[in-house]
């Protein structure tokens, strides 16, 4: 056994503490997100008058937009499976590939709320506007905090891995690097429906 | 497995506990450093839990002094009709960081600090899954503690009570930075207890000693973990909210500003989604150490091990459906107030389900009075008071009378005090032995529990009848024909009376340091694995990791020819 928690006791099952540490951890970013969203329904169904607001999630949000961002973040779910399951393979030249590839489409996301936020500041709308504006930009940009920090984290398994040898536990970290990832997405893939889909 | 002495976890190269061990060497062994300097140096950089939790215990009692001048500062204040020795601004500052102190900086460090110290021993570990995050969690939470007292300095202490409602937190009402420190100081305090819970829960799950199956968990552990559970998943929404909370003040945002469509109903629902189940994360640690000393001090197996095992389960879940029962009075509609009321009267059930348990454990028992025990009593009658006038709120139409009023001020101090504080010192006696090798005095033990049960008493008691006299919370003063003087003033007595059970209990711990009666390493002839290392433990904890066949793995070594095992299972 070279698994670190042998060390300091020999524990019952099989879980890995940093493995059962990301997964209480995202357990409480579940919460907190949780909570962004509720916030964000709660607003969305008591506040708007539509016919005299000038911004509104109708006349704000562009689903175009927001669509190709949005396909490149679950794409990178796929990526960064694969690109798990070949490091452990030991298929270093396939992993860093595929972990670039994630990495690049993280950032592809990123710039198109970029593209979009810019669109939306220039019309005029920002955290400030209104009660939509502080529930929408808090909550993407929230997500958004999040995918940047995913986005470091992923650079800095890639930057390790030529060192492989000097990182201990190399894969444990990867993966729970690549959960923390398909964590985002999946908050993602709520927040795209509740607000680009249903709350339009 | 690889070998289990101390020699082959410091020949692992690599990581979390192991460094644990082997970076205290330099430290001790730096023979240019004065030795204070040392002792500094060790305490202030240590990532073993034992020290880690001891640190959190004595902040927790730094806040708990501050805390309680605040509250001597406010009965003073009271104590005459028309008195203006503090003025209502000053007034409003004082219950606020009392609450926020005795909340978030006394008693969620010092649970944890408990916690800390504790657990790993119970579960034959080396530390905790992760030192250095741990020794994070506790700089973090001091951190936000000094941070949020920092507003004395900066000139405007918050004046928005604990639960900060809405609007009376923006910039409007509040212009002063008071407000921001106080959401800062809770914000990176949040860090630390989320951090802590999940090193906590971690541990739990993971560093079990061999044969420690979750059905054999000593109770105090059981029990910490599901309050740590319960962090994970209310203090996030409390982050999401105070940081909503900050953007309204910096950023111009509009969540809980009424007048540009923000909801200060929101801001409630999101505090009380995470201050009630915040009153099980403090209440539910101590049902544990109550769990854990009642046998000892009956010197019988607890009665129903499985049944207070799974009552934690069902509070910690009801605990998640209640939270609106703080918010009777706001006006909501009324199959809200019917399901709250009823979700409420339900934690009544699993509560009743442990007292009946502790007290058929001690029936019959060989009872044993010392300290810890007196504590126990103590706790055990209070909280049944205190739980019964939350009985008496959980009922929507009561709560529309006393709700706001001094009745509820006396029904949660009651469960805080008789509660948590009295279960955290049965828990301080029963494991000072333990982590100095010194006993504490039991004559200035009794001094301590009889005055502060005197003084609890009679501060808290007179608060339920001027509250049905209808003295509303959070005044700074009242009009003296309202017959609230008499009781106010018996408050403040109590308080008076209170004061030096602190200061006794202080003196004790510091006294016993050094003349305490040596304490050997299992004072009490228990049945938990901390007992079953040296008082204090090594850095390590074990020499050898114990392997597990029973809830009392002690009793087991004790009693070769009579173990638990041939009986559990």
């Amino acid at each position: 056994m070279n698994h670190a928690s042998d060390s300091l006791a020999h524990h019952e099952g099989n879980l890995d503490p940093v493995k059962a540490g990301m997964i209480t951890f995202l357990a409480s970013e579940s919460a907190f997100f949780g909570t962004l969203i509720m916030v964000y329904l709660f607003n969305l169904g008591t506040a708007f008058e539509p016919e005299r607001e000038p911004y509104t999630p109708g006349k704000m949000l562009d689903l175009p937009l927001a669509l190709p961002g949005t396909i490149c973040l679950l794409l990178s779910s796929v990526t960064v499976h694969y690109a798990a399951k070949m490091l452990a393979q030991k298929k270093d030249a396939a992993f860093r590939l595929l972990w670039l590839a994630t990495i690049t489409l993280g950032i592809v996301f990123l710039g198109g709320t970029a593209v979009e936020w810019r669109d939306m500041i220039h019309a005029g709308f920002n955290i400030s506007t209104n009660l939509f504006g502080s529930s929408y930009f808090t909550l993407v940009g929230f997500h958004a905090a999040h995918v940047t920090v995913g986005i470091i984290l992923l650079t800095l398994v890639l930057a390790l891995s030529r060192r492989t040898r000097a990182i201990h536990r190399h894969e444990v970290f990867a993966e729970v690097v690549s959960w923390y990832w398909h964590f985002v997405d999946g908050v993602w893939v709520v927040v795209f429906s509740v607000v680009y889909v249903f709350g339009r | 497995m690889s070998g289990n002495t101390l020699a082959d976890h410091l020949a692992i190269p690599y990581p979390n506990i192991g460094m644990a061990i082997v970076e205290k060497q330099p430290e001790t062994s730096a023979p240019s450093a004065t030795p204070l300097t040392a002792v500094l140096h060790d305490w202030l950089t240590t990532v073993d839990h034992k020290k880690i939790g001891i640190m959190y215990i004595l902040m927790a009692l730094l806040f708990l002094v501050l805390a309680g001048v605040q509250a001597l500062i406010m009965r003073c204040q009271l104590w005459w009709a028309g008195n203006d020795i503090v003025g209502p601004d000053t007034f409003n500052q004082m219950f606020t960081m009392h609450g926020t102190t005795m909340v978030f900086f006394a008693g969620m460090p010092i649970l944890a600090g408990i916690a800390n110290y504790v657990v790993p021993l119970q579960l034959g570990a080396r530390d905790m899954a992760f030192p250095r995050l741990n020794a994070l969690g506790l700089w973090a939470t001091l951190l936000g503690g000094l941070l949020t007292y920092f507003s004395f300095i900066a000139g405007s202490p918050p004046a928005i009570g604990w639960f900060a409602y809405a609007p009376l937190t923006q910039r409007n009402f509040n212009m002063g930075p008071g407000v921001d420190y106080w959401i800062l100081g809770l914000l990176v305090t949040g860090i630390g207890s989320v951090t802590g819970a999940i090193n906590l829960v971690v541990t739990v799950v993971c560093l079990r000693a061999p044969g420690m199956y979750l059905r054999r968990l000593p109770l105090y552990t059981w029990m910490a973990f599901w309050a740590n559970l319960q962090i994970l998943a209310v203090l996030p929404p409390l982050t999401a909210a105070l940081i909503m909370l900050l953007f309204d003040r910096t950023f111009g945002t509009h969540f809980f500003k009424p007048d540009s469509g923000g909801s200060a109903y929101l801001w409630q629902h999101l505090f009380w989604f995470f201050g009630h189940p915040e009153v099980y994360v403090l209440i539910l640690p101590a049902f544990g150490m109550i769990s854990e000393i009642i046998p000892v001090f009956s010197r019988k197996v607890i009665f129903g091990y499985e049944f207070v095992a799974l009552s934690t389960v069902a509070i910690a879940f009801i605990a998640f459906g209640v939270w609106a029962h703080h918010m009777f009075t706001v006006g909501m509609p009324r199959a809200l107030d019917m399901y709250f009321s009823a979700a409420s009267l339900l934690i009544a059930i699993p509560t009743g389900v442990k007292i009946f348990n502790w007290l058929a454990t001690m029936w019959g028992g060989k009872l044993w009075l010392a300290s810890p025990m007196l504590f126990v009593v103590g706790f055990m009658s209070m909280f049944v008071l205190g739980g019964l006038t939350g009985i008496m709120l959980a009922v929507a139409p009561i709560d529309f009378q006393v709700s706001d009023t001094y009745f509820v001020v006396g029904h949660f101090h009651w469960v805080l005090i008789g509660g948590t504080l009295f279960g955290v010192f049965a828990a301080l006696h029963f494991w000072y032995p333990k982590a100095t090798g010194r006993m504490l005095n039991e004559r200035l033990a009794r001094w301590q529990f009889w005055l502060l049960l005197i003084g609890f008493f009679l501060t808290f008691g007179p608060m339920h009848i001027s509250g049905m006299l209808g003295m509303p919370r959070r005044i700074f003063t009242y009009p003296a024909d309202r017959g609230w003087e008499f009781w106010n003033q018996l408050s403040t007595i109590g308080a008076l009376i209170q004061a030096p059970s602190y200061l006794i209990f202080v003196w004790n711990v510091l006294w016993s340091l050094k003349h305490g009666d040596i304490a050997g390493d299992d004072p009490w002839n228990a049945w938990t694995l901390e007992w079953a290392t040296t008082s204090p433990p090594p850095s390590y904890n074990f020499e050898t990791i114990p392997t597990v066949q029973s809830r009392r793995p002690l009793w087991d070594q004790k009693h070769p020819e009579d173990p638990d095992w041939k009986h559990e299972e």
